[in-house]
């Protein structure tokens, strides 16, 4: 008798669990949040990539059940036993009377764990970090020219480049011609292959083998007619065809303007750096199509890569404006402001040559707020503000929507101030 | 230990494999080997359906204790979360089956496992467990195998309505009061109906109906005559205290919905099927294991397998059973694999080779049929009376049990007995007293019910040599609070003494009366 069944479940997926795990998370939203905060201060530049492991200390997150307590009398039996005999006595561990309760007790509960740990993904690890921010006065721009297509699927077409062909609709339509055009032939050659053989069976003597000659020349033709036609012939061809279809703009460009002159220590940078890493980051989540643009400054300006632009040293005096110039030099160039939400992140220790702070201003308010989404402004120093933050003070005071400033001091003020600039706004 | 001979004597058989890979049909060969084999030694199963799973699969099962399907909770999340966690850090392996109380039984294969490893999975869960679940007198009162995947399926499906039509944090807050109450969501002396899905389904809303008017009954405000309004203030409600809190609460609780105490009963359902798990730990284990290890060694001098085989065979069976001395880094209590095995291996022991002192403990098992002896001791007992009932002092010297007794109030531990002549009873009724349910969980009952007054709930705990509640038992109060709706009592007893009082919300007192509580309860 067989009573066993084998049965292989190993397609049957395996995140069963999925649905109890993201409780577990949302549930726990705010500790992870808080952790996610943490790790963010403390990781590494390049090492955003990853996931993270979460630490929720474990009396938050323990099920309560009626247990008994430390205290009372109790026997505990245990294995093992080497050099005791009965009425022996055994000093209990010191530290909390709690403590010595039997080691067998501990175990059932699994207590003795302070911190429960666990990992969540990079995509989890993001989105915590990123909740509740969202880039400010996104607007859709117009419809923009080819790049902003996709090409959805529209039926066929007879006309195409081979490799869009559609087997099975072209065999079809051979198919059916070759049934349309091979019917009246068919017919005939029917009716010859009737007749001969009406002709076959009569006796010997009445055969007119004149006409079944006739007859057999006619078949042959017929087969032959029949055969000739192709078995799939140009306007058999179907080809599958993609239309393109308009999508609203959300092309976005990221400016990142950073001072690297001599007053920057390497302390600031490393804060900048990151601010820009989130930055990066959060954009390249939020936006499907996102060009970063990186310009560095000291004296002058220069375009650089990402590369460059976090990694590589200079030295000299500081011009904010030649930064402003250069960005907006490129916008006119290659990002008009029709086609792209721009926005832009401005990140120094304040330092700039009194001279220039007005002219900064300047350009910031005729040339690029009226451009830009957004235009925001770390100043990284523990210092007293100079020229150029109550420059930018004026900016602010007279474009508010679109002009954002705040101060960091050290690397825990990141993520709040990060958040502040970033805050979903309402429009 | 000595490989036993087999118990007929045949000719030799090829081996069905020398592979360590395995395949479908090597599986089904084992399985129809072992079957076979274990039919000789008269083991009685449910059919067994054996899936193959791979470890992310296990880890799955894992969270949700084993079972195929479950309502969503997010303690099952963490569960999942941590399983996941020790796993790919390596702390911990997975367990290489599971399987389930129902019928057919279904037991998880996990793909990583060698052909040996799934030989032994299939001899322990698919005859050793299966043969324990079907014959069990705890399991055949208190499961019923056939209707429980349907009834965690009615659960699941129940539960996501509720989710649906309340939200799912009404639901989860429901869940989770009731989790905390899950250990006593039992009826422990009573014998419980059997659950059926299809029954549960058709009576679900007319049970809605009908617990509403008798909960209305209790809790009417207006009295029919003045001889009724006399007398209720007489009578004590609950009449006798009552150890099924769950219950209590399903059937009397003053404002829950309908929907809410449906939940409570699905916990409380859920919570019964387990219960007869909790209690045959040792013997379940032990069964199970004692059987993989004959099986294999009878497959062994049959010649289904090798010698390879074997080894590996063995060195898992020892990994299974070794218990780590009190002192080890590794200790975490008593194996119950190891206590479990060692005692049926034991008892089949002292009915085939007996000693003079076998006979002076075990008159009735000593030189008696082995297979009769170990199929009446697995079928009727749970593992404290198991143990009581056959724990040898062979066993307690092979695993040199000590029994230390720990006074709160002493500052030394003392050792009562040892495995010794002198001992051996003194340990084995700490041993079984150690594996008592009712021991090992507080004693707490519902015991009244201020009917008339603030419809507060009263539970008492029965101190067992004075051991006190642990910390977070104000937590639960808080969650029986949550499902009662109104305050909630709890007093804790030492003997007639009053030791110590809980009350949520927390107990505001008069001047007088704090001073007053103060002095009797300190």
């Amino acid at each position: 008798m067989i009573n066993t069944y084998v049965v292989d479940r190993r397609l049957n997926g395996k995140n069963k669990s999925a649905v109890n795990r993201k409780r577990f998370l949302e549930r726990y939203k705010k500790h992870i949040k808080r952790a996610v905060g943490d790790a963010v201060t403390k990781r590494s530049i390049t090492d955003m990539e990853h996931g993270e492991s979460i630490s929720i200390p474990a009396d938050d997150i323990k099920e309560p059940i009626f247990g008994h307590g430390p205290g009372g009398k109790r026997t505990i039996v245990n294995p093992g036993n080497k050099e005791f005999v009965a009425g022996d006595k055994v000093a209990k561990p010191r530290g909390g009377s709690g403590q010595g309760s039997g080691t067998g007790q501990a175990s059932d509960s699994g207590e003795g764990l302070d911190e429960f740990t666990f990992t969540i993904t990079q995509d989890e690890f993001l989105e915590f970090l990123f909740e509740d921010l969202a880039l400010p006065n996104l607007v859709r721009k117009e419809l923009k020219s080819m790049d902003d297509f996709v090409y959805r699927h529209a039926g066929y077409t007879s006309t195409g480049v081979p490799a869009k062909i559609n087997v099975v609709r072209s065999l079809k339509n051979a198919h059916a011609r070759r049934i349309a055009l091979s019917g009246k032939s068919r017919r005939k050659l029917q009716q010859t292959k009737l007749l001969i053989e009406a002709e076959e069976s009569k006796d010997l003597a009445l055969k007119n083998s004149k006409l079944l000659e006739e007859l057999y020349a006619e078949k042959l033709r017929l087969e032959t007619k029949i055969g000739r036609l192709p078995f799939i012939d140009d306007f058999d061809l179907r080809y599958n065809h993609s239309m393109k279809e308009a999508v609203p703009s959300n092309a976005a460009v990221m400016f990142c303007l950073m001072d690297v002159s001599g007053s920057m220590t390497q302390a600031t940078k490393d804060i900048a750096k990151r601010f820009y890493l989130l930055l990066y980051m959060f954009l390249r989540r939020n936006y499907e199509k996102i060009e970063v643009v990186f310009i560095r400054h000291h004296t002058s300006a220069k375009e650089v890569d990402e590369e460059e632009f976090f990694y590589s040293r200079e030295t000299g005096g500081t011009i904010v404006s030649s930064a402003l110039r250069k960005m907006d030099e490129i916008v006119k160039e290659r990002y008009p402001a029709s086609a792209w939400n721009i926005y832009a992140a401005q990140a120094s220790d304040g330092d700039n040559w009194n001279d220039d702070s007005p002219i900064c201003q300047k350009i910031l308010e005729k040339d690029l707020l009226p451009k830009v989404q957004y235009f925001s402004y770390i100043e990284i120093t523990p210092r007293d503000h100079q020229a150029l933050w109550y420059a930018y003070e004026n900016v602010r005071a007279t474009h508010s929507n679109s002009f954002a400033m705040e101060q960091i001091v050290d690397q825990s003020d990141i993520f709040p101030v990060f958040r502040q600039l970033f805050q979903r706004k309402v429009l | 230990m000595t490989i036993n001979p087999p118990p007929q004597l045949e000719s030799r058989h090829e081996p069905i494999t020398t592979s360590s890979e395995w395949t479908f049909e090597y599986i089904q060969e084992f399985d129809r080997v072992i079957g076979n084999i274990a039919r000789e030694y008269r083991l009685d199963t449910y059919p067994n359906q054996i899936e193959i799973i791979s470890s992310e699969q296990m880890m799955d099962a894992y969270s949700s204790v084993g079972m195929p399907v479950g309502y969503h909770h997010w303690s099952f999340g963490k569960q999942f979360l941590q399983t996941q966690g020790n796993y790919e850090r390596g702390f911990m392996g997975l367990a290489y089956e599971i399987v389930i109380n129902s019928s057919p039984c279904i037991a998880y294969l996990m793909e990583e496992n060698t052909m040996a490893m799934q030989a032994l999975v299939i001899a322990h869960a698919c005859y050793g467990h299966n043969s324990f679940f079907k014959n069990n007198y705890l399991f055949k009162t208190w499961t019923d195998a056939t209707a429980i995947i349907d009834y965690l399926v009615f659960a699941k499906d129940y539960v996501a309505k509720c989710e649906n039509r309340y939200g799912v944090d009404a639901v989860e807050k429901i869940l989770d009061s009731c989790h905390a109450l899950q250990n006593y969501g039992v009826d422990r002396y009573k014998r419980p109906s059997p659950i059926s899905a299809s029954e549960e389904l058709a009576r679900q809303e007319e049970r809605e109906v009908h617990m509403q008017q008798q909960v209305n009954l209790l809790w009417r405000t207006i009295p029919n005559n003045k001889e009724e309004q006399t007398s209720q203030h007489s009578v004590r409600f609950p009449q006798e205290p009552q150890e099924n809190i769950l219950y209590f609460i399903e059937k009397n609780a003053p404002l829950l919905e309908p929907w809410q105490r449906e939940l409570i009963r699905i916990v409380r359902k859920i919570a019964q099927y387990f219960y007869p798990q909790r209690q045959t730990q040792v013997m379940n284990e032990g069964w199970a294991s004692f059987w993989h290890y004959t099986l294999m060694n009878t497959l062994y001098d049959r010649g289904y397998v090798n010698e390879g085989f074997m080894f590996e065979f063995l060195s898992s069976h020892s990994a299974v059973v070794y218990q780590p001395p009190y002192d080890s880094k590794y200790y975490s209590g008593i194996n119950p694999y190891t206590l479990g095995f060692n005692i049926f291996s034991d008892l089949r022991r002292m009915c085939e080779n007996p000693t003079e002192e076998d006979f002076q403990w075990f008159p009735d098992v000593a030189g008696q049929d082995w297979l009769d002896t170990l199929h009446f001791a697995m079928e009727n007992f749970k593992d404290e009376s198991f143990i009581q009932q056959y724990l040898s002092p062979k066993v307690m010297r092979d695993m040199k049990f000590f029994c230390v007794y720990d006074d709160e109030e002493e500052p030394e531990y003392q050792i009562q007995a040892i495995h010794d002549d002198p001992g051996y009873v003194k340990v084995r009724m700490a041993l079984a007293e150690q594996y008592n349910l009712s021991t090992r969980e507080p004693n707490i009952q519902v015991v009244n019910v201020d009917l008339r007054g603030d419809r507060s709930l009263t539970l008492n705990h029965t101190r067992h040599n004075n051991v006190p509640l642990n910390k977070e038992c104000d937590n639960v109060l808080k969650h029986v609070h949550r499902l009662w709706g109104f305050d909630v009592h709890l007093h804790s007893y030492d003997g007639d003494e009053l030791k110590q009082s809980y009350s949520v919300p927390a107990k505001l007192v008069t001047q007088d009366g704090q001073s007053e509580e103060n002095l009797k309860y300190v």
